[in-house]
C-alpha cells in the first residue's frame, strides 16, 4: 500500500497574539511544530504499514523550512518525504493549495490512500483534505476516529458526527482526515532518529510537478484576507464580594430569574 | 502582487511596522516584500506617501459576476429532524439577501421529509428546492455533493451558506472545489461590503487568537460555513408564503463510493451541551475527576449540561463531546457557569455570547473574570458545594 501523509508546518497557535496597539502579529518566542493532527495522520498510516505493508511518504507544500518537520516525521516512522517549495506556492489558500498537493502527488506515482490531519491550527479551516481528494479523483471522509479493518482494497472506519458517528466502507484509493481520538502517536525512536538525519529529501518546484502557474499562490486563490484585528471581549467584570458564604448568597439571588 | 515605488517611498518603515504578516522587511532603507505577502493592504492604507499599490491579478477562474444572483442556503437534515444551524443560517441569510435585494433561497436533502420545507419557508426562505429520496437517509459526500453541485451550476446563486457541522465541514470543500469557487471556514460575522456588495466573511484564526475578514471578489458562489450558535433565527411566521420547487436528481449523481453501514447517536443528555439552556463547565482548577464531580452536582441542580476546558477533557476527567471552545463546540445558553476555568481565548471564544456568565476562580486576575457577568473569586472546593446545596434548599 503507497501511503502519502500530508504535513504542514505551523506555528504554536497559542503563542500567536495581535497587539491590540499596532494590529501586528506578537511572533517572538513563536516556534514552529508539526501540525498536531498531522502526528495523528503520521502515526495512523506508520500502523497501517507495519499490519499491511507498503511504504509511507510525508509530503508538504511550504518554505525551505518545512524541512524540519519532515525529518521529525521521518524519525516517527515515515519512509520518504518530498517537500513540495517554491516561491510561485505564497499566499496559496486551500484551493491553490489542493491544487499543488495533488499535482505534486501525481508525480510522485500517486496514492492508495492519502492521509491528513483534520485541519491545521494556523488556520482552522478543515478543507484541504475534502479538496486535495476531489482533485485526486478519489472518495474521502473526514474526521476518522477509528480504522475498523482493511480487507484488500476496502477499508472500513468511523467518522466522527456531531451526535454520534458512522460506521462507513470505502474502497482504495481514497483519503480520510483524522481527529486526535484515533490513536497516541509514538516517540521518534534512535533508529528513527538516524534515519531522519541521512534521509533524502525530494525537493519539488512549481516547474518539476508540471502546475500552471495560473492556479498556484495568491493568483490561484479565490479567497483574499481584506483585514485582521484581535477578538473583541465582552467586558463587564463584575466580582461579588465576601465571604464565600456571602458570594454563594449574592449569587442564587442573582440567578433566581434565570433558574 | 504589492508595488513599491521605490521613488516616493521615503524609507520610514511605517510599513514594516504595520504588517501583520512580517511580509516587509526593510534592506538598505528601502521596504521588501517577501512570500508572506497576504495582499491584506495595510501597508497601503499605512503609507503616508502613498508608495504603495496592489495590482490584483485577473484570475483563471474569474466569472461573469453579474451573472450570479440570489442567497442560498444548505438545510442540513439529519435523524428526522433539520439542525438548528439551518435556522440561524436563515436568519443571517435573510439579512444578505434584503441588503442584496435578493431571494433567500434553501436546499433540503433527505430521505422522507414530510413538510419540513414549510419550516424553512417559516424561518425566512422564499424558494426551497426539496431532493426526497432514500438516497439521502445517510450524510455522503458524493451524493449530497454531486447534487448540490448541480443545482448551484443551475441556478447561479451568488452567495451559498452551511453549518460549519460535522457534515457541512465535509461536502462544502468539495463542491467549492469543483467550482473553482472560494470558501471561508467557520465564520462567525458575516456582512455585505457596500461598495461592491461582496460578502465579508469574517472568521477566527490561530486557535481564535486573531479576526480575519476575507472576501472572494473574483469568484462565484461566494461560499461559506457559519459556526453554530452565532447567528440569530428568526422566529417562525407559518403564513409567510414561498415556492417550494421539488428536484428530481439523476440516479447516477447520488451514487456514493462510500457505503455507510450504520450511523450511530452516541450524545449522553448531559453532553448535548449546544442545546442546553444552562452549561455548567469545569477546568483544570477542579484538580481530578473527583472534583469535577462537583461541576456535574452543581449542573444536575440546575438542570443544566455539564461543560469543560480542553485542560479537563485532556485529563480525562470528562469526555471530548462536552468540550468547549475553538476545538470544542460553541455555547449560547441562558447561564454559563465557568468554575476552575481561566479563560483562555480558546476556551472563551466558544462561551462568550452566553447571556450571563458566572465565574468561580481562585485567582482574581484571571481573564475569565474579563467575561463575567457575575465573578466569584475564591475555592471551588469551597464554594460549589455551597452553591448546589443552596440551589437545591431553595428548590424545596
Ligand atoms: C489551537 C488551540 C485550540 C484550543 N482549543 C480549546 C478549546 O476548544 N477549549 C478549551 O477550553 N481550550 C482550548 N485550548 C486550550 C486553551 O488555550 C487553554 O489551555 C485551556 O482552555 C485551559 O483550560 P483551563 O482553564 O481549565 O486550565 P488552566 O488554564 O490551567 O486554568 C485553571 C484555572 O483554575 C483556577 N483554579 C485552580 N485551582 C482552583 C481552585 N481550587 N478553586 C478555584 N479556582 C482554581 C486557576 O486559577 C486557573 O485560572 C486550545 C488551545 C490551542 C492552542
Ligand atoms: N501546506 C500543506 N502541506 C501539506 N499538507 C497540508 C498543507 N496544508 C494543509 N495540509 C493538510 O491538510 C490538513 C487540513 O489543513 P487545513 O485545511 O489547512 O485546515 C492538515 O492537517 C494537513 O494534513
Amino acid at each position: 500500500m503507497k501511503i502519502f501523509v500530508c504535513v504542514k508546518q505551523v506555528p504554536d497557535a497559542k503563542d500567536v497574539r495581535l497587539d491590540p496597539k499596532t494590529n501586528t502579529l506578537a511572533r517572538e518566542g513563536v516556534q514552529s511544530i508539526m501540525n498536531p493532527y498531522d502526528r495523528h495522520a503520521l502515526e495512523e498510516a506508520v500502523r497501517l504499514k507495519e499490519q499491511h505493508g507498503g511504504t509511507v511518504t510525508v509530503i508538504s507544500m511550504g518554505p525551505p523550512q518545512a524541512e524540519a518537520t519532515l525529518r521529525e516525521a521521518i524519525s516517527c516512522g515515515a519512509d520518504e518525504m518530498a517537500l513540495v517549495s517554491d516561491r510561485a506556492f505564497a499566499g496559496a489558500d486551500t484551493w491553490a493549495t489542493t491544487y499543488t498537493l495533488s499535482m505534486a502527488i501525481k508525480k510522485l506515482g500517486g496514492a492508495d490512500l492519502i492521509i491528513c490531519g483534520k485541519q491545521a491550527i494556523d488556520g482552522d479551516t478543515a478543507q484541504v483534505g475534502p479538496g486535495l481528494a476531489e482533485r485526486m479523483g478519489m472518495p474521502y471522509l473526514t474526521c476518522v476516529r477509528k480504522v475498523v479493518s482493511v480487507a484488500g482494497q476496502v477499508i472500513r472506519l468511523e467518522r466522527m458526527m456531531d451526535d454520534g458517528y458512522d460506521l462507513v466502507e470505502a474502497e482504495l484509493p481514497m483519503l480520510f482526515t483524522v481527529v486526535k481520538e484515533i490513536n497516541e502517536p509514538r516517540i521518534p525512536s534512535l533508529k528513527g532518529k538516524m534515519k531522519a538525519k541521512k534521509q533524502e529529501l525530494v525537493m519539488l518546484s512549481a516547474a518539476d510537478i508540471g502546475a500552471d502557474p495560473d492556479l498556484l499562490g495568491l493568483k490561484g486563490s479565490p479567497t483574499q484576507v481584506v483585514n485582521v484585528f484581535p477578538p473583541e471581549m465582552r467586558g463587564e467584570r463584575c466580582l461579588l464580594e465576601g465571604t464565600a458564604d456571602e458570594q454563594v448568597a449574592q449569587l442564587a439571588t442573582k440567578l433566581e430569574a434565570i433558574l | 502582487m504589492l508595488k513599491i515605488d521605490l521613488d516616493t517611498c521615503i524609507g520610514c518603515g511605517v510599513c514594516e511596522a504595520n504588517c501583520a504578516f512580517a511580509a516587509i522587511t526593510m534592506e538598505d532603507g528601502q521596504p521588501v516584500v517577501n512570500e508572506k505577502c497576504t495582499l491584506c493592504g495595510s501597508c497601503v492604507d499605512n503609507c503616508e506617501v502613498d508608495a504603495m499599490v496592489i495590482e490584483r491579478e485577473t484570475k483563471v477562474n474569474q466569472v461573469d459576476l453579474v451573472a450570479w444572483s440570489g442567497v442560498w442556503v444548505f438545510a442540513e437534515y439529519r435523524n428526522g429532524r433539520i439542525t438548528p444551524v439551518t435556522m440561524e443560517l436563515l436568519g443571517a441569510g435573510r439579512g444578505l439577501a434584503d441588503t442584496r435585494g435578493v431571494k433567500l433561497a434553501a436546499v433540503l436533502f433527505g430521505s422522507e421529509l414530510g413538510d419540513t420545507a414549510k419550516d424553512l419557508v417559516a424561518h425566512g426562505a422564499d424558494t426551497v428546492y426539496v431532493a426526497d429520496d432514500p438516497a439521502f437517509a445517510h450524510f455522503t459526500d458524493d451524493a449530497y455533493g454531486n447534487v448540490l453541485t448541480d443545482l448551484i451550476r443551475e441556478h447561479q446563486p451568488e452567495i451559498v451558506l452551511a453549518g460549519a457541522t460535522a457534515i457541512g465541514r465535509s461536502v462544502i470543500p468539495r463542491v467549492a472545489t469543483i467550482l473553482g469557487a472560494g470558501l471561508t471556514a467557520d465564520c462567525t460575522d458575516l456582512a455585505i461590503r457596500k461598495e461592491d456588495g461582496a460578502l465579508l466573511q469574517t472568521r477566527p484564526a490561530f486557535g481564535g487568537n486573531i479576526m480575519a475578514t476575507i472576501v472572494c471578489p473574483d469568484t462565484r458562489p461566494q461560499m461559506a460555513t457559519v459556526r453554530p450558535l452565532v447567528m440569530t433565527p428568526r422566529a417562525a411566521d407559518d403564513t409567510r408564503q414561498g415556492e417550494i420547487i421539488t428536484v428530481t436528481p439523476l440516479a447516477m449523481r447520488m451514487q456514493s463510493r462510500v457505503k455507510v453501514i450504520e450511523s450511530v447517536i452516541a450524545e449522553s443528555e448531559q453532553a448535548n451541551i449546544t442545546e442546553s439552556e444552562i452549561v455548567v463547565a469545569g477546568g483544570r482548577g477542579l484538580d481530578g475527576e473527583k472534583g469535577f464531580q462537583l461541576v456535574k452536582d452543581l449542573a444536575d441542580a440546575m438542570g443544566g449540561a455539564v461543560g469543560a476546558s480542553r485542560a479537563a477533557v485532556d485529563s480525562g476527567w470528562v469526555g471530548y463531546p462536552h468540550q468547549v471552545g475553538q476545538t470544542g463546540k460553541t455555547v449560547a445558553p441562558k447561564l454559563y457557569v465557568a468554575a476552575g476555568i481561566s479563560g483562555a481565548i480558546q476556551h472563551v471564544i466558544g462561551m462568550q455570547s452566553a447571556e450571563t456568565i458566572v465565574a468561580i476562580n481562585k485567582d482574581p486576575h484571571a481573564p475569565i473574570f474579563d467575561v463575567a457577568t457575575y465573578g466569584l473569586v475564591g475555592d471551588v472546593f469551597e464554594i460549589l458545594p455551597k452553591l448546589t446545596a443552596k440551589l437545591n434548599e431553595r428548590k424545596g
